[in-house]
């Protein structure tokens, strides 16, 4: 019964403050609108949504977001660098990554991370979401750049984004 | 004091945003380049709408949450238009060492 009045209860809990935040206060009238919208949406769309996701560990879900925005910061100053020097000293090329991660929403996660974190844009998923391709603008080792998003991204998206 | 901040923070931004424009203009090909975009509208784009919020947070009695929801609507949508501009272009076949394309 439950399950079936919030299919998504996470959904529901982030819709209800992009409400919030989205009107800039914590009215109670607000609160109330963006209650009835956030009950409603997830019950109306979950038939385009049919798997069930747990967050797991949410102190391990805050430092890898902690890890994720720091490596952004660094990682655009040495893409800056890249960029603003000689461009043919440049060694681009494809990688692939054999996935450990199985559920849709930890690869979309990963992938997310991944073309966030400069150097590296994921470019295709296989078939059988085995394989992730992904093209790095500076290739010095191609498996060391494997080994850090495995150890660094992959390792706590399993933790933390498990299949329920 | 706090609008110094906000001044280091748009220049920052705007740097970086510079950064991935030069970077679209110089790089020799379709898969370089897209590094370009994604990474000007992440600590580019970010910086300037951090700054944002401050300014807007500290003249203005109430506190403001917009940008936050932009940062996360563009760190989410950033990437996903990244990943179909690059898989259009594997499947059409663009070659990626073709300092044409």
């Amino acid at each position: 019964m439950l399950n079936r009045m919030f299919p998504h209860p996470i959904l529901t809990i982030v819709l209800l403050i992009v409400w919030l935040f989205l009107n800039n206060t914590i009215a109670a009238g607000h609160v109330v609108l963006g209650l009835i919208l956030a009950i409603l949406i997830p019950w109306l769309t979950s038939a385009y949504w049919p798997e069930h996701n747990c967050v797991k560990k949410p102190f391990t879900l805050f430092k890898f977001l902690l890890i994720v925005v720091w490596d952004i910061i660094i990682a655009n100053l040495k893409v800056a660098v890249l960029i603003l020097g000689k461009s043919n000293n440049l060694k681009p090329g494809f990688i692939t990554i054999e996935l450990d991660v199985k559920t849709p929403l930890g690869i979309s996660v990963l992938a997310n991370v991944i073309s966030l974190t400069p150097g590296t844009v994921s470019c295709d998923l296989s078939m059988d979401r085995q394989f992730l391709l992904i093209h790095a603008l500076h290739i010095d080792d191609a498996q060391q750049i494997i080994d850090e998003i495995k150890q660094r991204y992959e390792k706590p998206i399993i933790e933390v984004f498990t299949a329920c | 004091m706090f609008e110094s901040i906000v001044a280091i923070l748009i220049v920052v931004g705007a740097t970086f945003t510079l950064i991935g424009s030069i970077g679209l203009y110089k790089l020799p090909n379709f898969y370089m380049r897209l590094h370009g975009p994604t990474k000007a509208s992440t600590l580019g784009v970010g910086s300037i709408l951090i700054a944002s919020a401050v300014y807007f947070s500290f003249n203005t009695d109430a506190v403001s949450t917009h940008e936050i929801l932009i940062t996360a609507f563009l760190f989410i949508t950033a990437p996903v238009s990244a990943h179909l501009m690059a898989k259009a272009a594997l499947h059409i076949k663009i070659k990626d060492n073709d300092s044409t394309n």
